[in-house]
């Protein structure tokens, strides 16, 4: 197969994480859409090192995983501590460290 | 012992006393402490005494030694030694110092004794005599420049000693301001000395100096006039003397030891000790010859008309320097210093006469106030009559030898020097009658009140104290004595001081007389040899003759003063009434004061404002104020794009990163 699918397909679901943080006001939606951009950049990432045939780009998207593991742990922690003190749950109402 | 041991216990013994009475000060009775002051100066003049006596023992070409003790300051090519040079200059110098102030000290034992500082009286002026000889025995100019600024403090110190007197801590602090603008010179002499010689040494510099400078280079006359810029400001002599009269706030012993006596002679002391350089810089001689010529006009003529006794005294005081300078400047070295020693005597004396007869008054200081205390205080007057009599050089006097010498050398050395002459008898003739102005008017007469009571009651006249200058009421709890002073008529130490003195002021010029003894040039011309000017020297035949000048100036200036304050007392009014233009201008001294402060003090106050008001307001508070907007304005426009919506800055870094990524897949086909 040729590498321009694996691009397109890694840019649309790109472009949809990114659309969706744009878009939506629910943070767990907002990780959501995170999640979705990092595995963007994974396939294409795969996709390179398969195209180059070397294992790194693998190796990386491994490291990417774990970052993105880390991040959604701290990310739904925040989550349920701001569901816990009832505060609303819309990035638009948590704005209190505006300058 | 050599003589340097000796020059050293000189100078131990006033610093031990100076630390034991100020350390001691709770545990000492006031009478053990005026002791201990007494003592470790009397000691200091033993020790002088056997220096000389040491000293003589030696070949007159050999009569120099330096020692040092340990080293002050050694670092790259400089190697300051804390050391002291004793030669008959220095050695002449420490007797004048420690003999005069043993007398003055006992003659404060007994002046300051219901004064409450008794303690800090004697310390200060242990650690004055102290700093004094340190500066007459320094072997090098650092050490030199140390005592110098030493004795600036001791007399800024002694001036203020009276501290709740307003009139006395300004006078305290003019002095200061304007020594320390001499040693301001004498600091940059210093400096060219080191860069031209490499030295600090005394031997060292006064060796090299001939062989490195021409005569009248100009690194040589700049050192030089630095030099005289230093002895001037401590000596009183124009444009620096206004301090001097000022400083007579000070208690009288103090007017009578620093500022008649010693310190105020270190100028002249400094010339002598630098003639060296002074005979390669002949220029710089000559300016500071009409220097001393001008002050001692100058001050001559406000002297007749001061009416505050102590300030007479002063400014008669600042006119024999004059005369000093004069003398050792055109190269009459032993007969400055000469003048130097014999002056000692009498002003000292003076002072103390003129001490107790303000004590007597209560403080008041004005002549005006003051008659027939002849009647009333004989000792005192007796004295006073004594040092009178030597200041306006009376044949046979010590003032009569010594100041013809300086004017016979003059004579001596011919062509324009004997403008010295000239003008030099004509102060002499104002000398005479300025002084004789003061005693006719203290002295005989109808007495006055205070000196009626001490007639009748034998007791002294108390005054509620207030200062004379302001009329500000006196403070006698931190030390300004009241009316208590004692007098010397019922003060045995003081008498013995101050007859020891008269005895100085009337037969101290017996030891110098032309063609007679010498004793004072013998001793002293070794240290001038080797200078061109060391080979003028007047004939004995016309050095008489300038006696007899002297003398015949010196009775006419008497008599004049006979004239017009005994026989003709309405005449001086009547003249004041004439000349009262004159009179208003010699009264105010000259405008001095009031030049200094137009050309002087106020540019630099106005100088000081405008920095205040432009400059410190505008371009310091600019700079500060200007970072402080520069910063918290940058915050504030940074601050709008802090929104608070994390969608937005999710928006911003995306369209970011996409254009950044834009401009590099465009920038790269």
């Amino acid at each position: 197969m040729n590498i321009e699918w694996y691009i397109v397909l890694s840019s649309l679901l790109f472009a949809v994480g990114a659309m969706g943080i744009l878009v939506r006001r629910s943070p767990v939606v907002i990780l959501l859409c995170l999640e979705i951009m990092l595995n963007a950049g994974n396939l294409a990432l795969v996709a390179f090192s398969r195209m180059v045939g070397n294992q790194q780009g693998q190796v990386f998207a491994i490291v990417v995983m774990v970052v993105a593991a880390c991040e959604v742990v701290i990310g739904l922690g925040l989550i349920v501590a701001i569901f816990r003190r009832k505060l609303p749950l819309d990035v638009d109402e948590l704005r209190e460290l505006h300058g | 012992m050599s003589a340097t041991s000796w020059a050293w216990l000189v100078l131990l013994f006033p610093l031990l006393g100076s630390i034991a009475i100020a350390l001691g000060f709770k545990a000492l009775p006031a009478k053990a402490a005026g002791a201990i002051g007494t003592a470790a100066i009397g000691l200091a003049f033993l020790c002088g005494v056997a220096a000389l006596v040491s000293l003589l023992g030696e070949h007159p070409e050999a009569r120099h030694h330096a020692s040092s003790l340990w080293d002050y300051a050694s670092v790259a090519g400089l190697d300051i030694k804390l050391g002291i040079f004793v030669d008959p200059l220095s050695v002449f110098m420490v007797l004048i110092v420690t003999g005069v102030s043993t007398l003055i000290h006992l003659y404060s034992f007994g002046y300051m004794q219901s004064d409450q500082g008794y303690h800090r009286f004697f310390s200060y002026l242990n650690f004055f005599v102290f700093s004094m000889l340190l500066l007459v025995l320094a072997g090098n100019f650092v050490l030199l420049i140390v005592g110098w600024a030493f004795v600036g403090f001791a007399s800024y110190a002694l001036i203020s000693y009276w501290y709740r007197r307003e009139t006395a801590t300004k006078a305290g602090m003019k002095a200061f301001v304007i020594n320390v603008v001499g040693d301001i010179g004498l600091v940059l002499a210093a400096f060219l000395i080191f860069r031209e010689l490499g030295t600090f040494e005394y031997s060292e510099v006064f060796e090299k100096a001939p062989q490195v400078f021409s005569v009248n280079e100009w690194t040589i006359t700049a050192i030089c006039l630095l030099l005289l810029v230093g002895a001037f400001a401590k000596s009183a002599q124009l444009p620096f003397h206004t301090w001097l009269p000022d400083a007579m706030e000070g208690p009288t012993p103090v007017s009578s030891l620093i500022h008649a006596a010693t310190m105020v002679t270190a100028g002249v002391y400094l010339i002598a000790r630098t003639h060296v350089l002074f005979a390669l810089a002949p220029t710089a001689a000559d300016i500071a010859a009409f220097v001393g010529l001008a002050t001692l006009l100058v001050a001559a003529t406000i002297a007749l008309v001061m009416t505050d006794l102590k300030r007479a005294i002063a400014y008669s005081t600042m006119s024999q320097i004059g005369y000093m300078v004069v003398g050792v400047s055109i190269g009459a070295y032993s007969a400055g210093m000469f003048h130097l020693m014999t002056h000692a005597f009498f002003k000292a004396l003076l002072f103390m006469a003129a001490g107790s007869i303000i004590a007597a008054m209560a403080n008041e200081q004005n002549i005006d106030k003051m008659s027939g205390f002849g009647k009333a205080m004989r000792f005192t007057s007796v004295t006073m009559l004594c040092g009178g009599l030597a200041l306006a050089a009376f044949p046979g006097t010590s003032g009569f030898f010594s100041k013809d010498e300086i004017l016979a050398y003059a004579t001596a050395r011919g062509g324009m020097y004997l403008i010295f002459t000239v003008l030099g008898y004509f102060g002499a003739l104002l000398t005479a009658i300025y002084t004789f102005r003061l005693i006719f008017r203290v002295l005989p007469g109808k007495p006055c009140p205070e000196a009626q009571e001490l007639i009748d009651s034998g007791h002294v006249h108390h005054a509620h104290p207030f200062n004379p200058a302001t009329g500000e009421e006196e403070d006698t709890e931190v030390g300004f004595p009241g009316a208590d002073h004692h007098i010397a008529e019922q003060s045995l130490p003081m008498r013995i001081a101050m007859g020891v003195l008269a005895f100085g002021a009337l037969f101290a010029g017996l030891v110098q007389v032309p063609g007679v003894d010498e004793v004072v040039g013998k001793f002293l011309d070794p240290v001038f040899e080797g200078v061109v000017l060391s080979h003028v020297h007047p004939s004995v035949g016309a050095e008489w003759f300038g006696l007899a000048i002297g003398a015949a100036i010196s009775l006419a200036g008497i008599g004049i003063a006979y004239f017009l304050y005994v026989a003709r007392p309405e005449t001086p009014a009547a003249l004041q009434q004439r000349f009262s233009a004159l009179h208003t201008f010699l009264y105010n001294k000259w405008y001095f004061d009031e030049a200094i402060d137009f050309l002087i003090v106020r540019p630099a106050l106005a100088i000081g404002r405008f920095a205040n008001r432009v400059f410190e307001r505008f371009v310091v508070d600019g700079l500060v104020s200007g970072t402080e907007d520069v910063v918290s304005g940058g915050g504030r426009l940074v601050r709008v794009v802090q929104s608070g919506f994390v969608r937005s800055y999710a928006l911003l870094l995306i369209v970011g990163f996409a254009g950044l990524a834009l401009y590099f897949l465009l920038s790269s086909s």
